[in-house]
């Protein structure tokens, strides 16, 4: 049922061309995503998405849409290309499904693998009640290192990108600028006061 | 036969989606869109992934002290890593079309062709 809301959302995205409407119908989507991860079972993803997907990532398109424009322009045909590829990939997509086990089979293989011992040595190893928890900072902490490195660096690179470190001339130089001081996506580089609150939110995730 | 589409439905929903934002990602010009097409997709492959560590009749992977089914924990937290990545890429491009509308003045992949053509044009001329 919810996996027939999520499929309605994402032709309401195609075919909106109003820009708000598209990320406002973004984050419908993620919190149905959201609503669908309770139901596997995934908790601790789903608030992470309710948080992250239809907070943090709709603030930021909002703040990148007053930025630019708010309208997208009209194509003046339907595209035949993109379609025959997406339905092809498609195609070979389901195709590659028909060999997969049964949803919520236990005798499958992703199963049987390792997670039994993260189960079971998540009360006697790490004493952490939460096995998501336990694994996340424990068994595949480096993970978690990799992902904070990947997280700074994308930092620096907004940073860089919007502080106007201009490596190519901009042609309408003074007037943009200001804008972007005001964007909540700029960072202590900015005068302060203007900025960092969604920064550090994110830093948080 | 029916058993065999309802125990694939979640699979297929999902494939649909991951299409749909590839789908946005190729055929639309506007790069905002491309950016809402490329998280659709990604949030698609995080449902891929849950989907696959569904244990029917599991709960939740929390111990409470009684022996329980859990679902399979492992997909959840590499999918935990996944969507915060996820979202430092989307904080990236949209950065990156800030940047490109400031010096192009517009997020339609159309014009930013035809104005690199229109420069490219006008340093040909230059250099005769």
């Amino acid at each position: 049922m919810l996996l027939t809301f999520l499929a309605v959302t994402v032709i309401a995205i195609i075919r909106a061309r109003h820009l708000f409407a598209v990320v406002m119908l973004t984050g419908v989507f993620s919190l149905l995503s959201a609503a669908l991860l309770v139901q596997l079972d995934a908790v601790d993803v789903a608030f992470t998405e309710a948080a992250v997907g239809a907070g943090i990532s709709t603030v930021l398109m909002l703040g990148t849409l007053t930025l630019t424009a708010r309208r997208e322009r009209v194509p003046d045909r339907i595209p035949v290309a993109p379609v025959l590829i997406v339905t092809i990939t498609g195609a070979a997509l389901v195709y590659g499904t028909l060999d997969m086990p049964n949803f919520g089979d236990p005798t499958a293989p992703a199963h049987h693998h390792i997670v039994p011992e993260y189960i079971e040595g998540s009360e006697k190893d790490i004493d952490v009640p939460n096995i998501v928890t336990s694994i996340l900072a424990s068994y595949r902490g480096f993970d978690t290192l990799g992902e904070v490195a990947v997280v700074f660096t994308a930092g620096v690179g907004v940073l860089l990108l919007l502080s106007g470190g201009g490596m190519a001339g901009s042609r309408r130089g003074g007037e943009m600028d200001e804008s972007i001081a005001k964007t909540p996506q700029a960072d202590s580089v900015e005068p302060p006061g203007k900025g960092g609150a969604t920064k550090g939110k994110e830093d948080g995730a | 036969m029916f058993q065999f589409i309802a125990s694939h439905y979640n699979y297929w929903i999902v494939i649909f989606l991951m299409m749909a934002g590839f789908y946005i990602v190729v055929s639309r010009g506007n790069l905002v869109k491309k950016i809402v097409g490329l998280n659709i997709f990604q949030v698609s492959v995080f449902l891929l992934y849950i989907s696959i560590g569904k244990v029917a009749g599991g709960t939740a992977p929390i111990l409470t002290g009684k022996p329980e089914l859990f679902s399979n924990p492992l997909p959840h937290v590499l999918i935990l890593t996944a969507i915060v990545v996820g979202v430092a890429t989307t904080a990236l491009g949209l950065a990156l079309v800030v940047r490109i509308r400031e010096v192009y003045g517009s997020i339609e992949e159309a014009d930013i062709q035809a104005a690199n053509e229109a420069m490219e044009q006008e340093d040909v001329k230059a250099a005769q």
